[in-house]
């Protein structure tokens, strides 16, 4: 029994390691193929030179991260079987299917028109050159879809009968696995926060840049200086637009969630006892044990309003869902109840974080606005950083100018952190199952692994992970810091797809190379 | 034939795919040491395989996809049985993917050398351990009546296994050598020609001995065939190149790696596991399968999709057709490194 827990205890700590670990990479990689592929088809249409800078620096941080996210992607491919055998053999019916779609469509377009961009700037004419970067960002948002499908069959399992002779479930409707309502839910807001996570990236960048330049201004340079905030207004107007699209999106998926997994968000609550009108938990300190929180701070009806778009309804509370749980599966109540401390905390992180880096993209927003709602006396040029201005005729003073550009470097990290605690939340929300209402967790794991083997594979991926990180960090910060090659001109001549370039130089250095 | 059948066919186009693909680029990966004299000549070999290599890659992911899609029974009893292998096999990817991409990021002398030692390790170790994995498949192991794995992790490293580690080894370094040969100019060129003489007959050898042992213990008439032309294509892409015809050399190599994985997976068919503790315990394709609803639609995923990727990588592999040497590689000055995105 002890060896039970431990087993299955170590593999899903290694799949939360490798998954979160995954998932730091997978947002930006989603965001920054599509920002990328918008500047260069901006640089292709207007021709302007800032353009093609800024779409080479954002593209080499895109490189270095979706480097990351590819190689820590293969591990997903294959832990299922490794940790999970017998989740595989119950589900593989079902859940193999949106996971071999996904290979098979999203990763080969990903994969091969990367390797055309990045080797192809001397190959491939300009416009052809900007599509393979759109076929990049269509790949990564096409495997987004199918992978988000697969995990919302194990949130909310459609589409599926149990073979009576085998006792494994089998797919028996496609189209509800890939189009259900979770599957939607969860596929917009996922993608929404990734674009916000991107957009947090991109001002959090830029305002290291600017702010450099606004302390230091002999080390200025207008073309980077132009660059940057061209990045800046665009991170920030992706912010609010997807930072919204998060929130509202986040509402909708609460509201799925509230009918298809109410202990989920009766434990995103610790809302212990069913009540209505239900209230907002702001703060609250939880007793699992004893059943109810000692301290609490709370906004009366929000909760209604969240389940239900009503101030006064009933939202049932983890006891009454928990005996209903047990009435329906067997078993003590108890074991129906996720971490209350990891959900209950995990959501709360989540929102906060998120909607941390929306607000100041608003304020960003606001205060870096063009000119023509400055008074002339405070208008900027295209290649100077731009004042932050509180009304028309009133900029920030130092303090809060100088405190305006930290936060907006920090905000880069905060969506990072409200991804991963979104995902924890949502997974660590559905335990005890892994597919809610058809297998436990703890029966979902490989039998015949021993705890040695697991415990070494646990080990190796976190250091590996580890060692990984400090370097990818190094490398980023690295770039980041360096910031756009304005010496670097693109190519004068579209290059031909057929034969050597127009100069005839069969001995031309690569434009790049590894 | 019955839907199990096609993607018993369907999974083992995969893994040829992968092996054809990803074979050569281990061998340049293993060739970066003996073959490579210095820095700008390593670069040559990376770069041969640099904007391809992301794309081989997916053929693996693919193949595990669809084998959990098709034949759940056997993911899961491969993936959990053959666990430390393939962990091996999976960090090695991990580190190469990222060496590729970050060797270049940094123009300092020892960090390039890291890359550079952790690119020819990577691509050695699962050249050899596929091998191992799939001379064990084909063997049949210690599966028990719940279709789980119960030998050990040495268990695997059997004579058979090992010589079948050696072969894919010594085959994908060999492929590798004609895709040099093919892919480069210069001093280069004609060192991998004469490399993969050499290689190709030490191949020869290895592998002749280890697919007569396997026609020996689970062969049939249709792998005899695949073992015969497996062996005439390897003595023709060796006569290609001596005749330094490295088009034709390629096109052999690549069948020699298509014939050889084929006749393992002829070897195999019907079973898919075959267990040593008895024989009702093997995995077949009847018993590992998916339902015919998911084999049915995963058929026209794959019939829409497969030509598709065929024709964009194949593209790719066109775009990228000319010749690379040590003149094509830019910044002999290594601080130029910064510069490029």
């Amino acid at each position: 029994m002890e060896l039970a827990i431990a087993h299955e205890t170590i593999a899903r700590w290694q799949f939360g390691i490798t998954t979160v670990y995954h998932f730091l990479f997978v947002p930006l990689t989603i965001s920054l193929a599509a920002v990328v592929a918008g500047l260069e088809t901006a640089w292709v249409r207007t021709n302007k030179e800032k353009y093609f800078h800024a779409t080479k620096f954002w593209g080499k941080l895109f490189l270095i991260n979706i480097a990351m996210g590819v190689v820590t992607g293969i591990v997903q491919e294959f832990q299922f079987g490794m940790n999970w055998s017998d989740y595989s053999r119950f589900v593989g019916d079902v859940f193999g299917a949106p996971l071999a779609m996904e290979a098979l469509i999203a990763f080969f377009f990903e994969s091969t028109f990367i390797g055309l961009w990045i080797f192809g700037w001397d190959k491939l004419p300009k416009k052809l050159h900007c599509a393979c970067i759109w076929m990049v960002a269509l790949g990564t948002v096409l495997s987004a879809y199918f992978i988000l499908a697969a995990n919302s069959w194990m949130q909310h399992p459609v589409g599926y009968a149990i073979d009576p002779a085998t006792g494994k479930a089998q797919l028996t409707d496609i189209t509800k696995v890939l189009f259900q309502n979770t599957t939607l839910t969860v596929v917009a807001h996922t993608l929404t926060a990734a674009f916000l996570t991107g957009a947090a990236f991109m001002v959090g960048i830029a305002s290291f840049h600017l702010w450099k330049t606004k302390r230091r201004p002999e080390t200025a340079d207008p073309r980077k200086t132009a660059v940057m905030r061209t990045s800046l207004r665009l991170g920030l107007v992706l912010a609010v637009v997807f930072g919204l699209g998060t929130a509202l999106s986040g509402d909708s998926l609460a509201k799925v969630m509230f009918q298809q997994q109410p202990m989920k968000m009766a434990a995103a609550e610790a809302l212990w006892d069913t009540q209505s009108p239900a209230p907002f938990s702001i703060f609250a300190v939880g007793d699992v044990s004893k059943g109810h929180n000692s301290v609490e701070l709370e906004v009366p009806g929000i909760l209604s309003f969240l389940a239900n778009s009503d101030f006064s309804s009933s939202v049932p509370g983890i006891n009454d869902t928990a005996k209903a749980e047990a009435a329906k599966y067997g078993g003590d109540p108890k074991s129906y109840i996720p971490s209350i401390f990891v959900t209950y905390w995990g959501f709360r992180l989540m929102i906060g974080f998120g909607m941390t880096s929306f607000v100041a993209g608003l304020i960003g927003l606001w205060t870096t606005r063009k000119k023509r709602f400055l008074h002339p006396e405070f208008r900027t040029g295209e290649t100077e950083v731009p004042r932050l201005m509180l009304t028309p005729r009133r900029e920030l003073g130092p303090f809060l100018t100088k405190w305006s550009w930290r936060i907006g470097i920090l905000t880069m990290g905060f969506p990072l952190i409200a991804n991963s605690f979104g995902w924890v939340f949502t997974e660590m929300g559905r335990q005890p199952w892994a597919v809610f209402g058809l297998m436990t967790t703890a029966s979902a794991v490989s039998p015949n692994v021993g705890v040695g083997t697991q415990i070494g594979a646990l080990a190796t991926f976190t250091a590996l992970y580890a060692v990984l990180a400090v370097i990818e960090v190094r490398l980023l910060v690295k770039y980041a810091k360096a910031g756009p090659v304005v010496t670097e001109q693109p190519p004068a001549e579209d290059p031909s797809l057929r034969g050597p370039s127009a100069d005839g130089d069969a001995d031309k250095p690569l434009a790049f190379a590894y | 034939m019955q839907l199990h059948d096609v993607w018993f066919v369907l999974i083992a186009v995969l893994w040829i795919g992968y092996f054809f693909l990803e074979g050569f680029d281990f061998g340049i990966g293993i060739l970066t040491k003996p073959l490579a004299r210095d820095t700008a000549e390593r670069r040559v070999l990376i770069n041969t395989i640099g904007p391809v290599w992301d794309g081989n890659e997916v053929w693996l992911l693919t193949a595990g996809g669809a084998t959990f899609a098709a034949f759940p029974d056997w993911y899961a009893t491969l993936f959990s049985g053959f666990y430390i292998p393939l962990l091996i096999i999976l960090v090695c990817l991990i580190v190469r993917g990222v060496a590729f991409e970050y060797r270049a990021k940094r123009s300092d002398a020892r960090w390039q050398r890291n890359w550079e030692e952790a690119i020819f390790w990577t691509s050695l170790v699962p050249a050899f351990l596929w091998g191992v994995a799939f001379a064990n498949i084909v063997r049949g192991v210690d599966i028990d009546a719940h279709k789980n794995y119960v030998g050990t992790f040495w268990d695997l490293l059997n004579p058979y296994a090992l010589l079948g580690g050696l072969v894919t080894l010594s085959l994908f370094t060999f492929h590798g050598a004609v895709f040099a040969a093919l892919k480069t100019v210069g001093g280069i060129r004609d060192r991998a020609r004469t490399t993969a003489l050499r290689v190709g007959a030490v191949t020869a050898v290895l592998a002749l001995v280890f697919l007569i042992w396997t026609q020996g213990h689970s062969g049939n008439g249709r792998s005899l065939a695949a073992l015969v032309v497996a062996v005439l294509a390897l003595a023709g892409a060796m006569a290609a190149t001596r005749l330094g015809r490295e088009g034709w050399a390629f096109v052999l190599s690549g069948a020699t790696v298509v014939a050889a994985v084929a006749m393992l997976f002829l070897a195999l068919f019907p079973n898919v596991m075959p267990s040593t503790l008895n024989d009702g315990w093997s995995l077949t394709v009847g018993n590992a399968a998916s339902s015919p609803y998911t084999l049915k639609l995963m058929t026209i995923v794959a019939a829409v999709f497969t030509p598709l990727v065929l024709l964009y990588q194949g593209w790719t592999y066109w775009v990228f057709r000319k010749r690379i040497g040590v003149q094509h590689i830019p910044g002999h000055n290594p601080a130029g490194a910064l510069d490029q995105a």
